[in-house]
């Protein structure tokens, strides 16, 4: 076989592959618009600051000074009134309704006590959310503490703690996790893509049809892989802009890594999705099959929870996860700005998943089609 | 319209079906285990192992007692001690630490002297979640390490305090509102994949067709294929909540009793979901694109399991109220957290009972449809 021959071939089938993809507006419409309206949507919802958190105030003391105390908590930002009334039993039930996070509670006395000696305001907190009770206890504490050295009623404390945020100086946490946005909507994309084209050829039977035409396996999977990795690339350089335009993430690092990271990633993601379709005769139990990967694959990935603070033995398994060495990377260009010199072993890994994982799936997809 | 022996004849048909299919078997009860179990290992907010670098520019006592303080908090191990600041940047940029501590050359002397005395906190702020707690953190041992000289030093008087108490959580344990969300994530998964199994599959089998000639009603498959999904619903909840007590010892305050009913609504809402769309769309492509749209992704991130729905802008939260595992996470963290009852989750069950009823009359609608 000439070398010119196999290419063209290849050639044939991505085009026919494409042609599928690009007749069917249903599918055009899955393709291009759905990852940029979950970007959109998800980009808004993927936040954990702590701010604006709905709190009750009973304040039975109704002086000046605790009038100040509760104009201050609320000038921070941090705090919004959810409501307020005289007997601590509201605030209870305000908690337990979940229509307030925190509870501030001024006794009756306050005024007269932070005058003379010492006074204490009782701050509740919903603990449901460990995270934003911790933080919003610190924003409390810190509040009260602020308030009462400017009022004199309390001693400059003996050590002042400054503090800098590299890399992301306003701490938002929206420009953490829109970049993860973008690498588990291009691995779900891609996964469900390829599973899903493969099985339906399986289905209707064509897939015999390619079997018993000049194409050898491998050209096979080239052709079925090259076209949705070439949407997926556009996918992930659209989304990547929205991310930019709508978003304002800051973009520090290079756009060429990046693109070289998402070719790695899709390389490895792609090649799930074809491992997946040889273990599946229908589509729908192509989903389902998907479905199992994509949790695990989402969760252990360092999205939403940080794998640092995973057990060592998941921790382990999180490095033959691509998502989380994709995410580290797109993290790591968008808000620091690094290169190779720092990614090199996230990149290393990329290519060894992508690698593996192809072998894999060829070698399966050979035997299931033979 | 509504013959007890033709239900029970589509219900009997279903287990039977049910009963036969090993996988559906393992999906149904299996796994909703191992999931709850793996992940409820796994997955943690908590932070609790923050490495840090030190630089000491002063190297006296004091700066040696507040770098120990740091050790003693148990939540921070110093991984690296460079000797100048400028060592801390590439430490950064390859995560090697996530906060550094300054201590500068005159910070002994400027307590002694009764001065204000300065330390500088620089942290990895790119995750911003982590970073806001790693500080708070900081701040607290750094004042509590203050207020300590302060005392053993001159008179002080006491401050005005702020007293915290954290209610429902009170261990502030990340898993007590992983555990009950995992629940509801785990229920909303075994609810997709059960309706593709047995709606998608009679579809393509063309038994729905079948199905449709025989004297059965419309409104007899729904609920027939319905009936016997919560019954598998309600152990899958029953068991996954007893493990995650015993398991993880995540608190129960609640009536175990109370979350029958939201789980049969939630169940159903979720069911009729599957049911409109497989009925809607005639591709299965298409059909599962939906669903996994519709569900999965959204059921994560808008449900409030891990991002808080009171903090997304308004138009968001909007179409939350869409998100039926939203309610329903309300329910189960209210009932084993919070130790509430219908007095309080009456809301939420409303909600999903029009949701439930909704879905149901949409699927029942599209079936005469897509048959006739």
């Amino acid at each position: 076989m000439s070398r010119p021959e196999k290419l063209e071939r290849v050639r044939g089938l991505v085009r026919k592959e494409l042609l599928e993809v690009f007749r069917d507006p249903r599918l055009v419409r899955m393709v291009l618009v759905a990852p940029v309206i979950q970007l959109v949507i998800f980009g808004y919802a993927v936040s954990t600051d702590v701010r604006h958190t709905p709190t009750f105030v009973v304040d039975q003391d109704h002086s000046q000074t605790s009038r100040d105390l509760t104009e201050t908590f609320f000038a921070s930002g941090y705090f919004r009134l959810a409501g307020a009334s005289d007997r601590p039993h509201d605030m209870v039930e305000a908690l337990d309704h979940g229509r307030a996070i925190v509870g501030l509670h001024i006794p009756r006395g306050f005024a007269k006590d932070a005058a003379r000696e010492a006074a204490t305001v009782q701050v509740l907190l919903d603990g449901t959310n460990s995270n934003t009770a911790t933080v919003a206890m610190d924003y409390a504490q810190r509040i009260v503490q602020a308030w009462a050295i400017r009022r004199g009623e309390a001693p400059t404390p003996p050590i002042e703690l400054r503090e800098r945020a590299w890399f992301n100086p306003a701490l938002k946490s929206r420009d953490y996790n829109v970049p993860a946005v973008i690498g588990n909507v291009l691995m779900i994309l891609s996964l469900m893509l390829t599973s899903l084209a493969v099985v339906r050829e399986r289905e209707l039977g064509t897939l015999e049809q390619l079997m018993v035409s000049p194409l050898t396996p491998g050209e096979l999977i080239v052709g079925k892989t090259v076209p949705f990795a070439l949407i997926c690339m556009a996918d992930l350089v659209v989304i990547t802009l929205v991310a930019l335009l709508w978003f304002h993430v800051p973009f520090q690092g290079s756009f060429a890594l990046l693109l070289l990271a998402g070719v790695l990633y899709l390389v490895g993601t792609l090649g799930l999705g074809l491992l997946i379709s040889t273990f599946s005769s229908t589509q729908q139990e192509a989903v389902l099959t998907s479905f199992l990967f994509i949790m695990p694959l989402m969760l252990l990935s360092g999205f939403m929870f940080p794998v640092s603070s995973m057990p060592v033995g998941f921790r382990w398994l999180t490095l033959a996860n691509p998502v989380r060495h994709f995410l580290e990377i797109v993290r790591a260009i968008f808000l620091k700005g690094a290169g190779m010199s720092a990614l090199w072993p996230q990149y290393l890994a990329l290519a060894l998943i992508g690698a593996s994982v192809l072998v894999l799936a060829a070698r399966r997809f050979h035997k299931t089609a033979a | 319209m509504l013959d007890p022996i033709r239900l029970w004849a589509v219900v009997r048909k279903e287990l039977l079906q049910f009963r036969r299919d090993t996988r559906s078997l393992v999906l149904a009860f299996a796994l909703p285990l191992v999931l709850l179990v793996f992940f409820g290992y796994a997955i943690t907010w908590d932070v609790d192992d923050i490495r840090m670098a030190v630089v000491d520019q002063d190297r006296g006592e004091r700066a040696r007692e507040l770098v120990d303080a740091f050790r003693a908090a148990g939540r921070f191990s110093v991984v690296a001690t460079p000797p100048r600041t400028a060592d801390i940047g590439p430490l950064l940029d390859r995560a090697r630490v996530r906060l550094a501590l300054v201590i500068p050359p005159d910070f002994g002397s400027d307590l002694g002297a009764g001065r204000t005395a300065r330390v500088q906190a620089i942290v990895d702020g790119s995750d911003a979640n982590t970073a806001t707690i790693a500080l708070a953190y900081t701040r607290a041992i750094v004042q509590q390490f203050g207020g300590g000289l302060v005392l053993a030093g001159r008179d002080a008087r006491p401050p005005v305090e702020a007293r915290a108490r954290v209610w429902f959580n009170e261990e502030l344990s990340s898993s007590n509102m992983i555990v009950p969300g995992l629940v509801v994530i785990i229920m909303m998964i075994i609810a997709g994949l059960i309706t593709s199994l047995t709606i998608a599959r009679e579809w393509e089998r063309g038994t729905m067709e079948q199905l449709a000639s025989t004297p059965v009603s419309r409104l007899e498959v729904v609920l027939g294929k319905l009936i016997p999904f919560l019954a598998i619903g309600l152990v899958d909840v029953a068991v996954t909540s007893v493990v995650g007590v015993l398991l993880f010892r995540v608190p129960f305050r609640g009536n175990a009793l109370f979350l029958i009913g939201p789980t049969f609504l939630f169940l159903a809402g979720t069911l009729g979901l599957g049911l409109a769309i497989s009925a809607v769309s005639r591709t299965q492509l298409l059909a599962t694109q939906i669903g996994m749209l519709s569900t999965f992704l959204p059921g994560f991130l808008l449900s409030g399991f891990m991002f808080a729905v009171d903090i997304m802008p308004a138009p968001l939260r909007l179409l939350t109220y869409l998100i039926p595992a939203r309610y329903f996470l309300v329910v189960v963290r209210g009932v084993f957290l919070k130790g509430v009852g219908p007095a309080v989750l009456w809301p939420e069950a409303l909600l999903m009972l029009l949701f439930a009823a909704g879905t149901l009359t949409l699927a029942t609608r599209a079936f005469k449809k897509e048959l006739a």
